[in-house]
């Protein structure tokens, strides 16, 4: 008999837990379990088994077939303290005993056996969540702007609308068997979200109809991010709630049946929008969408259901205090430069969003567990979002907690500062577990981050709309054409050696208005840090633009005044700190991060596309 | 538990927090802290003597290891508890050599001594001794594996290595053929390990029989093996040994290891 049980967590007063949204399914990782003996029975097929592992959100890993990493949705980017919780034991039990925030709001666990996948679905299913339809060709995890609900500048809140898109497409016959993966991405305001950049895009607005105030969304299709990327094209000026649902099962219909099932490179429908032309694909949405009008059943149609994703409870009224948040050194006390770059007012007032600074989305299972307990304790609504910059955003933080939340965050390793700047930049998993990377973008990215804060540079107002994007490949996972300034991993020979070297972009941007950016040159690996350094260096020079963000615009249009006027200047002006000695005065410049061994690039087949 | 009140209870592989409790009210259990001295000290569980884990490896050979038992006052067939603060890996290490050298009838405690405290349950802070018993040396040498026996099962169909560090030390290097159960899924919630139910599903579920003969190893000197020893006993293999000097006797006899350096995997920890 076992009867022990571990303490249960105290809780604050006022908090009310939300209700606990139903992803995953146990029979599944039942399902899942035997699958993997018939798979090593050799009773299945590699190509069966890999779609079916796939379909259940489990990518092999890097040129080791025995594990995989597992990909955990966070529909509409919201989890719960408990489902945060259980990520850690299972990172502890599974995987590595930390877990990785994407870009696409999952959450990545990373080097689990085969073998135990099921015991991790299974884990999942206790807490709500599933890994189903993470990977493979079918509708991925919906994302929402992370400040969707408290975003000063929102038509409405977005999240139901998310979540219930997201739950009609989940399991849905339709979308099991796409030509490829297909991406929906929902908006707060014209300026967060990546609208511009999914299969499908939206933001959200109200338009008077017939004299009604009418709740509905700007919807963008067609864009998308990867070895050629595309931004989406508007649909129409406005397309009613009524008509939501709709048009993303047109699309989607639309998709399976006109998509390219032949070229895997070619086979995202941002291809098949480009191909037919923009126009003619508009039309056929907007037919197909009445078709789908007519013929859809009632019983479809309750399948989709946003009031049922809606939180209804009534949060407390919170009062509005002075904070430390005006100009910071990175001499300023510890918690007045973290306010500055990690915590934004929302619009409910005396309410803050709080950020908390990873390193490239990697976080320990204790630290999991803390920031669990602080988000009892501390948000009011007691649920956090994932961001696609691989942080974590605790909302509903009362002003006047601002200062105990830092201080609890801080007793885990969690109050770093520079959330929300250039400081915090992103890199997908690179060469730490992609079967397709080419150079350790992660490792890059988290020593951009270390470099960056320990100058300080977080606290530099110039810099802080701008962003640091890497990519281990040209796939974009990193989301590097989204970036103030973006790299994409690859293998060039320098002299007689070859060295892991990266593309570097100019001035890519997010929002409604995001645009991609521009390649520019090749950096080695070893000297991006100091061609970062040095293009900002310039940037303090010339003081041609109020910030780095328009200043790198400015560049890439050549419009720039004052001596550096476009991207053959910063070319010339980089061009001795990127160079490299030779290999025999400086073999570590050769090398890449975190790998003591000559390089050489190696990759496996990508299972994107599987 | 139902048992004649002279015979000695017979304790499973795992003892549960209510049972030590009234063997101990009934004065019939050895408990046994293999905590450090001065944790020992500051408190433990009423009756339990001190035998911190280093005292035992300085030297463990079984005639050693017998003349502890003498000296706790346990006899032969007398219930033997243990526990420590360290995920039930130290007390499994312990646990292992009293069975090695005869003793039976030793359980380890379901939680550590922190859960223990955790749930309001009795301590003390006095130091315990016991009358000296006899206590008969028994080797049994089908619960122990050295370096010579370990490279001979690697060619061995019917026998299994594993490996019971974490998952990044393995794929780092390890005993080649070595399969990883990590130590770390063996245990949940504060319980050093899970219901044999669980373990045997997820020891099913890496095709390894019941039948199959499985040596356990970690990195140094068999803490995390032992407690694996344990989940795989419990999880019903009955055919398990220790390889007690474990990967850091293998590499320093040079024996050949699987390097696995295709992937950076070091560089996704957020230490
Ligand atoms: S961008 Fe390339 S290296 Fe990075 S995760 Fe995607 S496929 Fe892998």
């Amino acid at each position: 008999m076992r009867k022990s049980k571990v303490a249960t967590v105290p809780q604050k007063k006022d908090y009310t837990p939300k209700p606990v949204s139903k992803w995953g399914k146990e029979d599944e990782t039942e399902v899942f379990a035997n699958r993997v003996k018939l798979y090593r029975q050799g009773k299945l097929s590699d190509d069966e088994f890999r779609r079916f592992r796939l379909q259940n959100g489990a990518y092999g890993s890097r040129l080791h077939a025995g594990y995989s990493m597992i990909r955990i949705k966070i529909p509409g980017g919201e989890i719960t303290p408990e489902q945060i919780e259980k990520i850690a034991s299972l990172s502890e039990a599974f995987s590595i005993g930390s877990a990785h925030v994407s870009t696409r709001q999952n959450i990545q666990l990373h080097w689990v056996q085969l073998e135990d996948v099921s015991e991790v679905m299974r884990g999942l299913v206790e807490v709500g969540m599933t890994s189903r339809e993470a990977c493979g060709n079918t509708v991925r995890n919906v994302m929402c702007s992370h400040f969707a609900g408290v975003c000063p500048d929102e038509a409405f809140d977005s999240t139901p609308y998310s979540k219930a898109i997201a739950r009609f497409f989940l399991r849905n016959p339709m979308c099991q068997n796409l030509p490829r993966k297909f991406k929906l991405n929902f908006a707060c305001c014209d300026k967060h979200g990546l609208v511009r950049v999914a299969d499908i895009g939206l933001v959200p607005m109200i338009k008077e109809v017939n004299g009604k105030q009418t709740r509905g969304f700007r919807i963008y299709l067609g864009g998308g991010l990867g070895a050629a990327s595309f931004t989406g094209h508007q649909l129409e000026d406005f397309t009613p709630e009524d008509q939501l649902l709709s048009t993303c099962m047109a699309t989607v219909r639309l998709f399976d049946r006109h998509g390219n099932r032949e070229n895997m490179a070619r086979n995202r429908m941002r291809y098949l929008v480009h191909e037919t032309g923009w126009e003619k694909f508009q039309k056929m949405v907007l037919k197909e969408r009445v078709v789908v009008g007519m013929t859809t059943s009632n019983a479809t149609a309750r399948t989709y259901d946003v009031q049922a994703e809606e939180d209804t409870r009534q949060l407390p009224n919170a009062k509005m205090i002075k904070l430390p948040m005006a100009s910071v050194t990175k001499d300023s006390p510890a918690y007045e430069r973290w306010l500055h770059a990690n915590a934004v007012p929302q619009k409910q007032e005396g309410y803050f969003t709080v950020f908390i600074t990873l390193g490239a989305g990697d976080i320990t299972a204790s630290q999991l567990r803390v920031l669990a307990s602080a988000i009892r304790d501390f948000s009011a609504e007691g649920t956090a979002r994932n961001t696609p910059q691989q942080n974590f955003a605790i909302r509903y933080v009362r002003a006047s907690d601002l200062r105990a939340f830092f201080d609890r965050l801080a007793t885990a390793g969690l109050a770093n500062p520079g959330a929300l700047s250039i400081a915090s930049a992103v890199g997908c998993s690179g060469t730490t577990s992609c079967n397709l990377a080419i150079t350790n973008s992660h490792r890059l990215a988290k020593e951009v981050q270390r470099k960056f804060l320990e100058l300080g540079l977080d606290t530099d107002d110039s810099l802080k709309n701008s962003t640091i994007k890497i990519s281990g490949c040209p796939n974009s996972c990193g989301q590097h054409e989204i970036a103030t300034v973006g790299f994409f991993g690859g293998a060039s020979r320098i002299g007689t050696a070859m060295s892991p070297t990266y593309t570097m972009l100019f001035g890519g941007s997010i929002g409604e208005n995001g645009e991609l950016g521009k390649a520019v040159t090749r950096v080695p690996a070893k000297r991006v840090i100091a061609a970062l350094l040095k293009i900002i260096e310039l940037y303090k020079t010339e003081k041609t633009a109020d910030s780095f963000d328009q200043w790198i615009a400015k560049i890439v249009r050549g419009q720039a005044t004052g001596s550096i006027k476009n991207v053959e200047d910063v070319k010339n002006a980089i061009s001795s700190t990127i160079q490299l000695p030779s290999q025999e005065e400086d073999p570590d410049a050769y090398q890449d991060y975190g790998s003591d061994v000559k390089f050489t690039a190696k990759t496996a087949r990508g299972e994107c596309a599987a | 538990m139902k048992q004649k009140s002279s015979e000695p209870a017979n304790l499973p592989i795992v003892c549960d927090a209510d049972t030590l409790r009234s063997l101990i009210r009934k004065k019939a259990v050895r408990v046994i802290d293999v905590r450090k001295a001065e944790d020992y000290q500051a408190g433990h569980i009423p009756t339990a003597v001190s035998l911190p884990l280093a005292r035992l490896l300085s030297d463990d050979k079984p005639e050693t290891v017998v003349c502890l038992l003498e000296e706790f006052g346990i006899a032969e067939k007398m219930p033997v508890v243990i526990y420590d603060d360290t995920f039930g890996a130290l007390a499994a290490r312990v646990a292992w050599t009293f069975q090695y050298v005869g003793h039976s009838n030793t359980a380890l405690l379901e939680t550590t001594f922190k859960q223990w405290k955790e749930l309001g349950l009795e301590t003390e802070t006095k130091p315990r001794t016991y009358p000296k018993t006899k206590h008969p040396l028994m080797v049994r040498q089908e619960m122990y594996a050295d370096a010579a026996y370990v490279e001979a099962a690697q060619s061995d169909q019917g026998k299994l290595i594993v490996d019971s560090r974490e998952r990044l030390n393995f794929l780092t290097e390890h005993i080649p053929t070595a399969r990883n159960i990590p130590y770390t899924m063996l245990g949940v919630d504060g319980n050093i390990l899970r219901k044999a139910e669980d373990l045997k599903r997820m020891i099913e579920n890496r095709g390894i029989s019941p039948e199959s003969e499985i040596i356990t190893y970690c990195g140094s000197v068999g803490t995390l093996s032992g407690l694996a020893y344990y989940a795989l006993k419990l999880a019903g293999y009955n055919n398990v040994k220790l390889y007690p000097k474990s990967f850091k006797e293998w590499k320093s006899l040079g024996k050949p290891k699987d390097e696995f350096k295709e992937a950076t995997y070091w560089d996704l920890s957020a230490e």
